[in-house]
């Protein structure tokens, strides 16, 4: 999944009511299907010769097209065993920056949801003066691309932040040396992932949350319920399909993303994700494609298993920005 | 199995991490929820809404206004030196290249995502069995930047006309009779729609799985009273499909256009900007991170700020809109 999956506004949602049947069947005609049919292998090809060639042996892969299998059909499983453990082109392996992903994914779909979940429902449900104001702000943010957060960020985790004289954000350094406790750590992902999720993630449940009934949370007032009761035994139960939704979203975000990657992890095996590593290994082993093939396929294979067997909540998730409710 | 280990191990930290955090929380619940009388709603608001606002205002609001501050800075940040980081962007004879091709891609691109989108919607709504097309077509929406990358360089391979081919593309334009395809990353000005293309193949899955559910939602009797009208074929989608999904159209187009803004990975993997293809975003990159420029890395950012103000700005308007209607 890519970027601008992150940028979803309002969008209408489906009834269950749709052009009747028999207009349907009146419509559907071959040339309708053979032509969606025809879209559907054009789009899929690419990937289909991407999974061919990193099963192709080395010689084959790098000296002739991946659809000479089909005249030519010989596979292997090498490529795999090499790009995973690491071989003579590839020293380490990729296993490092595999878990690395998920080490930075699983977090930093958690954190946001988590913080986003108590946004919206202080939002929809805390009544406060200002809280349209600051659920337009928060929408509006959504503005601000990453890349004007990254530079400074980077620096409030490196040297920290200080208004002249007052610390925003302390310079902290490891025990004797000028190195920022952050560097080498998953920390300073987790928290700009986080960051940069808030402003969609409590757009999406306050759109959700705010539908709730309103009897359920005055009858729960009336029994003396406080917000954080409330919170707890009513409204994250009641949260869940929509909290599903977004933190599917989010994980792939995040295992997908670079710049973040690039900014906050650089490349070392002891944090940067697989995406990182790939565009690396791109650059200098681009030759090499029955590994780089390899390689690319063990990172869109988490993506792709949690996409298809997840697909009802992802496309939910993506319509979820409705505001008519 | 030492590799299984040490990273089971690195995952097992991020759980624990994530463990910590929620323990945090809650302790933090729990003493908010002690909180009598008049404490009790400023307690819940600052529980509640704290966490958020400060992540916001640390990650968000606070850099956007660094950034804003350092574009009229010098390479190191220091020293004010006005608008001489614009100045460079937009009189630099060479910069005229990644500000040429952002255009290009932010009007090609959305556009055939959308329109690509939009026509398989329609399609697919005449079809009975539609369900494993359109889930192959949206597939590319959940492989990375990166990964797709990789995918379209295998498209783009590039082996001399005398060899064997490796790259699809090549492979069929001489099936077609070209005898001598060109090496299609580095033949500009044609190169930057190679990358667009991938671009496109991402987008239109989104594209399509958004305005289908539009067109569903579409109510029957519309479609019915329509075609009792004799409103058929080209007419039935002019001016009745087409006005009843506009506005999700619009949203579309729009969330579409900011990620082409955006666009830094494909054209980073691909050709790293090199050979005429150049984009802000990757120039962004380029200039804070490879060249330590921080005062034009941060215009650049700042430019890219400026260009989608107007649609978020015209998103927050349709969003108040439906509010007061509703």
């Amino acid at each position: 999944m890519s970027v601008e999956a992150h940028e979803v506004v309002p969008i209408p949602v489906p009834r269950e009511e749709s052009i009747p049947e028999a207009a349907r069947r009146k419509l559907s005609s071959p040339w309708a299907s053979g032509l969606v049919i025809l879209i559907t292998i054009l789009w899929t090809i690419p990937t289909f010769g991407l999974l061919v060639t990193s099963l192709r042996p080395a010689e084959d892969a790098t000296s002739s097209g991946w659809w000479t299998i089909f005249t030519n059909p010989t596979l292997t499983l090498h490529n795999y065993s090499e790009v995973i453990t690491g071989g003579n082109v590839i020293p380490n392996g990729i296993a490092p920056y595999f878990f690395n992903s998920f080490a930075i994914a699983i977090p930093a779909a958690i954190f946001p949801l988590v913080i986003a979940s108590m946004a919206a429902y202080a939002i929809a449900w805390i009544p406060f003066r200002g809280a349209t104001i600051i659920f337009f702000v928060i929408f509006a943010l959504q503005v601000i691309p990453l890349q004007m957060s990254l530079l400074p960020l980077l620096k409030m985790f490196n040297t920290g932040w200080s208004l002249g004289p007052i610390p925003l954000f302390p310079d902290l350094n490891k025990p004797g040396s000028e190195q920022s406790i952050f560097v080498g750590t998953y920390i300073p992902l987790w928290v700009a992932h986080t960051m940069f999720a808030l402003p969609l993630a409590i757009f999406l449940l306050h759109n959700f949350v705010s539908q709730l009934p309103r009897e359920l949370f005055e009858a729960a007032r009336v029994d003396g319920a406080s917000h954080f009761l409330i919170f707890r035994k009513l409204v994250l139960p009641l949260t869940v399909p929509a909290i599903a939704s977004f933190a599917i979203f989010q994980f792939l975000w995040v295992w997908n993303d670079l710049l973040v990657a690039l900014t906050f992890a650089g490349g070392t095996p002891d944090v940067a994700p697989i995406t990182a590593y790939l565009a690396n290994i791109k650059g200098s082993y681009g030759a090499q494609l029955h590994l780089i093939t390899a390689g690319a396929f063990v990172a869109i294979i988490v993506p792709l298993i949690v996409f298809f067997s997840l697909q009802r909540f992802f496309v939910r998730g993506l319509l979820a920005g409705s505001v008519k409710g | 199995m030492e590799q299984l280990t040490s990273g089971l191990a690195k995952v097992g930290t991020a759980l624990g991490a994530v463990a910590i955090v929620l323990g945090l929380l809650l302790i933090i619940f729990f003493v908010g929820a002690r909180a009598k009388g008049k404490l009790q709603f400023p307690a819940a608001i600052i529980v509640f809404l704290g966490p958020a606002i400060l992540l916001l205002a640390y990650g968000l609001i606070a850099p956007a206004f660094l950034t804003t501050v350092g574009s009229f800075k010098g390479p190191n940040g220091q020293d004010f030196v006005g608008l001489q980081n614009y100045g460079w962007i937009f009189t630099v004879e060479a910069n005229r290249t990644f500000l040429i091709n952002t255009v290009l891609w932010i009007v090609i691109a959305p556009l055939f995502s959308t329109g690509i989108g939009l026509m398989l919607a329609l399609l697919l709504d005449r079809m009975r069995r539609e369900s494993i097309s359109k889930s192959l077509i949206f597939m590319p929406m959940a492989i990375s930047f990166v990964g797709a990358g990789i995918i379209w360089g295998l498209v783009y391979e590039y082996r001399d006309p005398s060899q064997e081919q490796v790259g699809l593309l090549s492979q069929i334009v001489m099936w077609l009779g070209v005898k001598e395809p060109p090496n299609w990353l580095l033949f500009q000005p044609w190169n930057n729609f190679f990358l667009m293309v991938i671009m496109i193949w991402i987008q239109v899955g989104f594209a399509m799985v958004v305005l289908s559910a539009a067109i569903k939602a579409i109510p029957g009797d519309v479609v019915e009273a329509a075609e009792l009208d004799g409103a058929t074929g080209w007419k039935l989608f002019s001016r009745v499909t087409i006005p009843m999904v506009r506005s999700t159209l619009i949203v579309v187009l729009t969330t579409i256009i900011i990620a082409v803004l955006k666009v830094f990975d494909i054209v980073r993997v691909m050709t790293n900007g090199n050979f005429g293809t150049q984009v802000v975003a990757n120039e962004m990159y380029a200039q804070a991170f490879v060249q330590f420029d921080v005062g034009r890395g941060s215009a650049l950012a700042v430019v890219l700020f400026v260009a989608i103000i107007p649609l978020i700005a015209y998103n927050v308007i349709q969003l108040r809109k439906e509010r007061t209607i509703r």
